[in-house]
């Protein structure tokens, strides 16, 4: 009897303990770290306040960072949502023979579980200059007087590397509507071809509303992801040229570890951490059980 | 009539349209493979044709200039920690599932809310965690977090199945006299080996392409693992590119051999969480 009752604590506790050790406790220990100045290898700390804050609010640097992952996630959105449900959509019709479908999935997927730093190794090849894929490709087709230096000129690096993400996740996300669109009732479309319906209506009236959660789902991981962005940007520009592309991660990893301002790199951190939450909160709210 | 006709015209079109993707998707893998079988000078003189003549050098090379020292050392921390991630999240998740405590709610939410939070926000304090736990700049400054930072998702997905399974079998052997972890080795884990091998192929993805941590949490050259190893290798190689790309190659082989086989269990691990990177 006695055994009963401790040994549920005994399998709990280790992993409770490592998750309170190393994942709240550097949060909250972020928090108090944000209104010091302090450096990364003496333990002194100064007290200081708002004022990491109040420089961040003034720092042109932030704001660009703040707009790239606002780009990345809108765009993101449109993209691997948008055109993940379409696909997704188009994957599961009668115009694609069942054969296909499998063939198709597998390789839009694929992209999803290489690492991002050698997607983004392969993306330097993919938009350098000379023997760049994307300008050989542009010169194929007589448009070579579109070629940049995508990742090195300011205007074209940030959107250089949003166009990777969604080579590498449009096929993550449609993978999820997939699912989603696989359990909808087969006597849905049986009524509704009794209708008459076409193929486009059972999408427009049918498909859409059904998948509705998972849209919101999806566009809320989406969303979360733009801004938790890091190696994509480390790897290809680390942030450059002249802070062009950078984003709030590698802000806060440049702050920490190149400028070693570590208080204000907690700051930063607190900002994602209070955009990230709250975007987290919206996804349990709407997945509702946490079963999605 | 007309119908049928404007049905297989649409079908065409949309067929076209999904290889057309493929290549999309395909062609910049392609162009890194067949790159890496030139030499550097026929990489710059004819970038998108066929290899003249295969060579395999830049493999050799690639793994002798420290390539086989990062692989090995992504091969420990993975093995590592993904062993402690499934074993501590199994016990947790069966803990959780299979007895009335007052707080289990309240610890599931403690341990779900890990998912909620993003390594970056911690990036700091861990770092002087690590350092005061002279941890900084040894294997253990990945494995463990990166322990910390998968269990809560492991144990959602195991406990999950833990609760889809009657217990009349448990019943039984607790009836016969074994204790809860006698129960919980002799018949939880046989049959639960499909779930351990979900959450550990989904830790699997996350370790072996991890670059955050890796990046921060160790100095070394000499433990650190293939995503780190890889810029290292980029800085050092400076121009001599057909190399490279044969270490992408091969950085790139046991995630997509793996994802080839195991298919089913990427799909289930990848869709039953909703979470990305």
């Amino acid at each position: 009897m006695k055994e009963r009752k401790i040994a549920p604590y005994v399998y709990i506790f280790p992993t409770l303990l490592l998750i309170i050790i190393f994942v709240y406790i550097p949060i909250i220990q972020n928090f108090y770290f944000s209104f010091f100045k302090m450096s990364s290898y003496s333990t002194v700390k100064t007290f200081v306040g708002f004022s990491n804050y109040k420089n961040i609010f003034a720092d042109e640097i932030f704001y660009t960072a703040v707009i790239n992952n606002t780009l990345y996630a809108v765009i993101s959105l449109i993209f691997q949502v948008g055109i993940g449900l379409c696909l997704a959509m188009l994957l599961e019709s009668r115009f694609v023979a069942p054969k296909l479908r499998t063939f198709f999935r597998s390789i839009y997927f694929m992209p999803s579980v290489i690492s991002i730093t050698v997607v983004a190794l392969i993306f330097q090849f993919v938009y350098t200059p000379d023997i760049g894929i994307l300008n050989g490709f542009l010169k194929a087709i007589g448009m070579g007087k579109y070629s940049h230096a995508w990742l090195g000129e300011t205007k074209t690096a940030i959107f250089s590397i949003i166009a990777m993400s969604q080579w590498q996740y449009v096929g993550y996300i449609m993978m999820l509507f997939i699912v989603a669109i696989q359990k909808i009732p087969e006597d849905i479309y049986e009524a509704a071809d009794i209708d008459g319906a076409t193929g486009l209506q059972k999408a427009l009236f049918i498909t859409i509303p059904q998948v509705k959660e998972m849209t919101l789902v999806t566009s809320v991981i989406t969303v979360i992801g733009a801004f938790k962005v890091f190696s994509e940007v480390y790897v290809m520009t680390s942030g450059g040229p002249g802070n062009s592309s950078q984003v709030l991660s590698t802000y806060l990893y440049r702050s920490a570890f190149i400028n070693d301002e570590m208080g204000y790199a907690s700051a930063i951190g607190v900002i994602i951490f209070i955009i990230t939450i709250t975007l987290s909160f919206i996804q349990i709210k709407i997945s509702k059980s946490g079963q999605v | 009539m007309n119908k049928k006709k404007h049905y297989t015209v649409s079908k065409i079109l949309i067929n076209i349209f999904l290889f057309f993707l493929v290549i999309i998707v395909l062609y910049p893998l392609y162009w890194t493979i067949i790159n890496s079988l030139k030499t550097n000078n026929e990489l710059f003189i004819s970038p998108f044709s066929l290899p003249h003549k295969l060579i395999f050098k830049n493999y050799i090379s690639a793994w002798n200039l420290g390539l086989s020292q990062y692989f090995l050392n992504s091969i420990y921390v993975s093995f590592i920690s993904i062993a402690i991630t499934v074993f501590l999240g199994a016990l947790c998740a069966y803990g959780l599932s299979r007895f009335d405590i007052k707080a289990k709610n309240l610890i599931f939410m403690v341990v779900l809310g890990g998912l909620m939070l993003s390594p970056e926000v911690a990036l700091v304090s861990l770092y002087k965690i690590l350092q005061t736990l002279h941890l900084y700049n040894t294997r253990w400054a990945m494995i463990i977090p990166y322990i910390a930072f998968k269990l809560p998702f492991s144990v959602f997905l195991m406990r999950s199945y833990f609760i889809s399974f009657p217990k009349d079998m448990e019943e039984a052997a607790t009836i016969d006299g074994c204790n809860t972890f006698q129960v919980f080795y002799k018949i939880v884990v046989p049959i639960s080996l499909p779930i351990f091998a979900s959450t550990a192929i989904m830790d699997a993805i996350f370790v072996w392409n991890e670059f955050l941590f890796a990046l921060v949490f160790v100095e070394s050259k000499a433990i650190t693992t293939i995503p780190v190893g890889l810029m290292a290798f980029r800085d050092a190689l400076n121009t001599d590119w057909t190399v490279l790309l044969a270490g992408i190659t091969i950085a790139t082989l046991p995630m997509a051999i793996l994802f080839l086989c195991m298919q089913k269990y990427f799909v289930k691990g990848l869709t039953s969480g909703a979470v990305k990177g």
